[in-house]
């Protein structure tokens, strides 16, 4: 009974506990591997730890936004989305060779970032218009959502997002039920266009990133050092790991982007192939519970939604995890929630909060 | 109630149809985990024994090494700036076993401010165990020897000895050398952007001002690498291969210390610059500004309370007078009018004008007035020189025409960067009519042009233009560029830095030229000429030309009393002149600001650096010691600053007297204090500064100065130059300035 009241009271605030107490598991995790990777640089935590309680609150109040909203205000926030990109197309700051910010002269805004919301919740809400399976017209219509955003981002050019968002539209597809026929054949597209990405498309960097994948010795000072070094980290942590903050590859600095990207590798090496285990199942719970989330909704829109959000997480963590230990080509895909960052933190419990909000405004839909 | 029927049954299809799709992705995740894991399992188990191996090898790193700073010398090889051990005292966390204790038994022996104490203690937090920190740097010798002694006492502890440079002659050459310090983030980001990061690995500083700035790439010399194997907690055990650090090139200058010491001595307390120059090739031999100040204090991360001292000082130390201070050149210019009038055919050698103390336009009432109130009678070129007579070069100017005078002056050196090699440099201003259109939306007047005549007007330069274009008189129309320094000198070769002269003015006739120099021959030799009484006696053939530059406007009819007025309102003092007359070896420029009359004031502070120039070697005074010098040093430091505190005092005095005339509100103008507003814009020298912070409010109403504007007595007031705003081109200094401080 009295779990039962806990429960509710966490539903008034709707919250979904066991996502809540998931996500803040990982996050203490990713903060102790933050302090460790980073030079033991207290303050550093800090202001990792305020950033995350920020997006914390950000997830927290966009749960309380009943999922109907959402779908009310998904087209005009794609459309808007759409514009900027438009903006940063033609006005953008430039940074690192890509153009990827509006300078608002305080502060610079990514669009490509909202997009990573908007997209699937645009879908979603075009897909939800109509009966399942969708007709083959709307599987189109959903595929030219998909396009038109993915193709400005990767004009920036930011290939990695414009894959991860293409991909987040395409689950919305899959899951509304698109045909199997239509899969199998836009997998042979995919497979035929391939060679026109690796020919035309793709710069040299790109390129050489998937090149090393395969040989990593080739240019062992260059894009496969990072990969070697990580390796390396991972594979000399062993089952039982070196020990917090006693990781070699980490505190002697030889392995690069230790603090971002390749913060799993320093995890590895410390906590050994039992705490990577652990992870990894922290993960899978969180997207099994994600799943659980979607499959119980009771509405279209906030099926799909909810599933495309919780697979798009799974691709950002099997990407990262894939490239740090060696399996897929360096992309810049951060560990979600254990890499340091603001604005990714931002825009993952903003998608956390969806799909709490997702899973405590169901009943009152079903009320109604 | 059919329509409802199939809703519902098509909600539960689609909801069968969800989860099928649902759980096929969540198999899917799982595999794909599985990939993961086993790739992970591969890994860390399988292939432990291998990546451990590995892991333990790699032990290698790259330490950066620092190339030692180029070392800069006179022309004689007496060494500027050099790079001295300084030490501090570093400690090792990890090997410190009461870390709390052993600071403050240290602090016991040495003193350790708490500021300092607490940045220790946060750079022990931040970085790795065992790696050294600096409690204190810049340790004193005294303060090194009583750590040597009571050292072993410590674990942990130990006295490191880095170099740094160090400028012995203080404040002696630091408009020419500049110095370093720390390398900011806006220098970082430059030197990345230029792809030098790698070089400045191991690097702390980089030249800020002056030649330090200026031959930075070369002074700074290359960065070297040490590979070296660490132990598994990162302490290096031995050093595997060593590619050493390649020293910047020796820089060798064109100043000579006995000369930059006459020059500071014969300025003494007064306000101005010396430069001293080669015709023939453009070394620099003299380049004094005073006041100057010590750079020892920048290298070492000056506080904030000397530098506010230094900026806001109305004497202006941190201005580099010769590239920065900017004056209308005032009746220096003469003599190379002259030959524009003489190469121009608008006067000849027997041209001659009538003085009757005034000169008039026709159709215009107001008159320009000469200085000699009475006139000079019938004028021609030669007396228009020697006797330096407004009315001739009047009349001369405005025959002449704007365009062709600016034309000429501009490519004999006036209004264009001089190209020296240091960046704090002041273009300056030749007016032209475009200039003025653009700059003052009004057309050019005859009026203007007149002004011009002496040197006056929108005219400005600095007074290494006025020695550059007195060079280029002296080269018949080739334009030399100036340099501090001479060569570059590494063990493989020596690098010439002069750059030859260019002939920037067609010649007509040689013997204009050669008429204009003989004027300024006689005015230095003959009876009557303005520089004359100043080179009395002096056997080295000189030549020359007086200027005297009116610093307030006086209002029409009243008589310029020097004692009556304000000190920092009284005539600033040129003179430039050059000698042997036959065969030129030096030009000299010598403004010394507030003096009075250039004849009496700047000239024999000429004479004394050409006294000192031409006195054979064996007869020289002997060059003072460091120790003397060191002594010399915390003397003038002394005079500053009792100096700074005078002015302090008097600018409270007159906050005070301001209090109380706004409280009466009878003001009567005295000619001490004329009011503010009454007086025109500010000069270049200050508006140079008034970017800066505080720099404005830090000035009283008296110090606030006034438009540089007419010759002594030759009170042409001109509507237009009433307007007048130097055109001052502040933002290099300001910046460089700012960087310096951003310790």
């Amino acid at each position: 009974m009295n779990e039962q009241e806990h429960q509710s009271r966490l539903m008034r605030w709707h919250v979904d506990g066991p996502l809540l107490a998931a996500l803040l598991l990982l996050i203490v995790v990713g903060l102790f591997t933050l302090y460790s990777a980073d030079g033991h640089d207290l303050a550093k935590v800090e202001g990792q730890a305020l950033k995350v309680a920020f997006a914390m609150g950000i997830m927290l109040v966009l749960a309380q936004i009943n999922p109907q909203s959402y779908r009310r205000w998904s087209f005009p926030l794609y459309v808007c989305g759409l514009f900027f990109l438009l903006i940063v197309e033609f006005f953008g700051y430039t940074a690192k060779g890509s153009t990827r910010w509006i300078d608002l002269g305080f502060t610079k805004f990514q669009p490509s970032e909202m997009m990573k919301l908007a997209v699937p919740m645009a879908v979603a809400w075009y897909m939800a218009k109509h009966a399942m399976p969708p007709r083959h017209r709307d599987v189109f219509v959903g595929f030219l959502i998909c396009a038109a955003s993915t193709l400005l981002i990767a004009k920036q050019p930011d290939l990695g997002t414009s894959i991860l968002i293409a991909m987040s539209g395409v689950f919305v597809l899959f899951l509304s039920g698109m045909s199997w026929r239509i899969i199998g054949l836009v997998g042979a597209l995919l497979a035929a266009f391939l060679p026109i990405l690796w020919h035309f498309l793709m710069y040299d960097y790109q390129k050489r990133r998937v090149l090393t994948l395969f040989d990593p010795e080739r240019d062992p000072l260059g894009a496969g050092y990072q990969t070697i070094q990580s390796m390396i980290a991972i594979g000399s942590g062993g089952f039982e790991g070196k020990g917090w903050m006693q990781g070699t590859q980490s505190q002697l600095e030889f392995l690069p982007e230790r603090h971002t990207d390749f913060i799993f590798a320093v995890f590895a090496e410390e906590m050994g192939l039992m705490g990577v285990c652990g992870l990894l199942l922290l993960y899978l719970f969180i997207i099994g519970r994600g799943l659980v989330i979607a499959s119980r909704a009771q509405d279209n829109y906030s099926r799909f939604l909810a599933g495309s959000i919780t697979l798009t997480f799974f691709v950002y963590v099997f990407v990262n995890i894939g490239m740090v230990s060696g399996i897929l080509p360096v992309v810049g895909v951060p560990l979600p929630l254990v890499s340091f960052g603001g604005t990714s933190f931002v825009t993952l419990l903003a998608g956390f909060g969806i799909l709490m909000s997702v899973s405590t405004h169901k009943r009152m839909l079903a009320k109604q | 109630m059919r329509k409802r029927r199939i809703a519902i049954a098509d909600h539960v299809a689609e909801a069968l149809l969800f989860n099928r799709r649902v759980l096929f992705a969540f198999v899917v995740v799982v595999l794909l985990f599985g990939v993961l894991l086993l790739n992970l399992y591969q890994l860390q188990v399988v292939k432990y024994d291998e990546y451990s191996t590995r892991a333990d090898g790699n032990r290698i790193k790259l330490v950066p090494l620092s190339p030692n700073r180029g070392m800069i010398f006179d022309r004689n090889g007496v060494l500027l700036a050099e790079n001295s051990p300084v030490h501090s005292l570093e400690l090792i966390p990890e090997q410190v076993e009461d870390l709390p204790t052993t600071v403050a038994e240290l602090a016991k022996l040495i003193s350790i401010d708490e500021e300092r104490q607490q940045a220790f203690y946060k750079e022990v937090k931040q970085q790795r165990r065992f790696k050294s920190i600096a409690l204190k740097e810049h340790l004193s010798e005294k303060e090194v020897a009583i750590l040597a002694v009571h050292l072993h006492q410590f674990s942990g502890v130990t006295l490191e000895a880095r170099l740094t440079r160090n400028y012995p002659y203080g404040d002696l050459f630091t408009h020419a050398l500049g110095y370093i310090g720390k390398i900011n983030e806006k220098e970082y980001k430059q030197l990345e952007e230029n792809q030098q990061s790698a070089n400045y690995a191991a690097s702390r500083d980089i030249g800020k001002v002056g030649l330090e700035k200026f031959y930075e790439t070369q002074l700074h010399g290359t960065v070297g690498y040490q590979e070296v194997e660490v132990n598994s907690r990162g302490r290096v055990i031995r050093t595997l291969r060593e590619q050493p650090a390649i020293s910047g090139d020796d820089l060798y200058l064109s100043l000579d210390l006995g000369l930059q010491l006459k020059a500071q001595e014969a300025l003494g307390e007064n306000r101005g610059s010396v430069v001293m120059l080669d015709p023939r090739d453009g070394a620099v031999l003299a380049f004094y500004s005073n006041p100057s100040y010590n750079p020892n204090l920048f290298v070492h991360g000056i506080s904030g309370k000397n530098y506010r001292m230094l900026l806001n000082s109305p004497d202006r130390p941190l201005v580099n007078r010769i590239t920065q201070g900017l004056f209308p050149p005032a009746s220096t210019i003469k003599p190379l009018l002259g030959v524009a009038g003489l190469e121009n055919g608008t006067v000849t050698e027997q041209t001659r004008v009538p003085d009757p103390g005034f000169y008039r336009l026709p159709k215009v009432s107001r008159p320009w007035r000469d200085h000699l109130k009475w006139g000079h009678g019938y004028v021609d070129i030669y007396t228009g020189i020697i006797k330096s007579c407004d009315t001739y070069f009047y009349d001369l100017a405005y025959k002449l025409g704007i365009d062709k005078i600016a034309d000429f002056m501009t490519k004999a050196g006036f209004g264009r960067p001089s190209g020296i090699d240091v960046h704090e440099e002041n273009q300056g201003n030749m007016p032209t009519r475009e200039w003025k259109k653009i700059k003052h939306k009004q057309n050019w007047g005859p009026g203007d042009t007149i002004n011009i005549g002496i040197g006056q007007g929108y005219w400005q330069a600095t007074p290494l233009q006025m020695a550059l274009t007195t060079a280029t008189l002296i080269n018949t129309g080739a334009r030399i560029t100036p340099r501090l320094a001479r060569n570059f000198h590494n063990q493989q070769q020596d690098q010439n830095l002069l750059i030859p002269l260019e002939q920037t003015i067609e010649v007509v006739n040689p013997n204009n030229w050669a008429i204009s120099r003989e004027a300024m021959r006689r005015t230095a030799q003959q009876e009557g000429g303005t520089a004359r009484g100043a080179f009395l006696g002096a056997s080295y053939n000189p030549a020359g030309k007086t200027g005297t530059q009116q610093v307030i406007n006086m209002a029409a009819g009243r008589e310029y009393n020097a004692k009556a007025i304000n000190e920092r309102h009284r005539d600033n003092a040129m003179f430039i002149g050059y000698a042997p007359h036959d065969k030129p070896e030096v030009v000299v420029a010598v403004v010394v600001e507030n003096a009075g009359g250039g004849g009496s004031n700047a000239a024999p502070v000429a004479r004394q650096m050409m006294d000192h120039y031409f006195t054979p070697q064996a007869d020289k005074p002997a060059l003072p010691t460091l120790a003397e010098v060191a002594l010399m040093q915390e003397q003038r430091a002394a005079r500053m600053l009792e100096r700074e505190q005078g002015y302090a005092a008097e600018k409270a005095a007159e906050a005070q007297r301001k209090l109380k005339q706004q409280q009466g509100q009878t003001t009567p103008a005295t000619p001490q204090a004329p009011a503010p507003s009454s007086l025109p814009a500010t000069p270049a020298v200050d508006q140079q500064v008034q970017n800066e912070q505080n720099a404005a409010q830090n000035r009283s109403a008296q110090t606030s100065g006034t438009a540089v504007t007419q010759n002594n007595n030759a009170v042409a007031v001109s509507p237009t130059t009433q307007q007048q705003k130097p055109a001052a081109e502040s933002a290099p200094q300001a910046q460089s300035e700012e960087n310096s401080i951003d310790e």
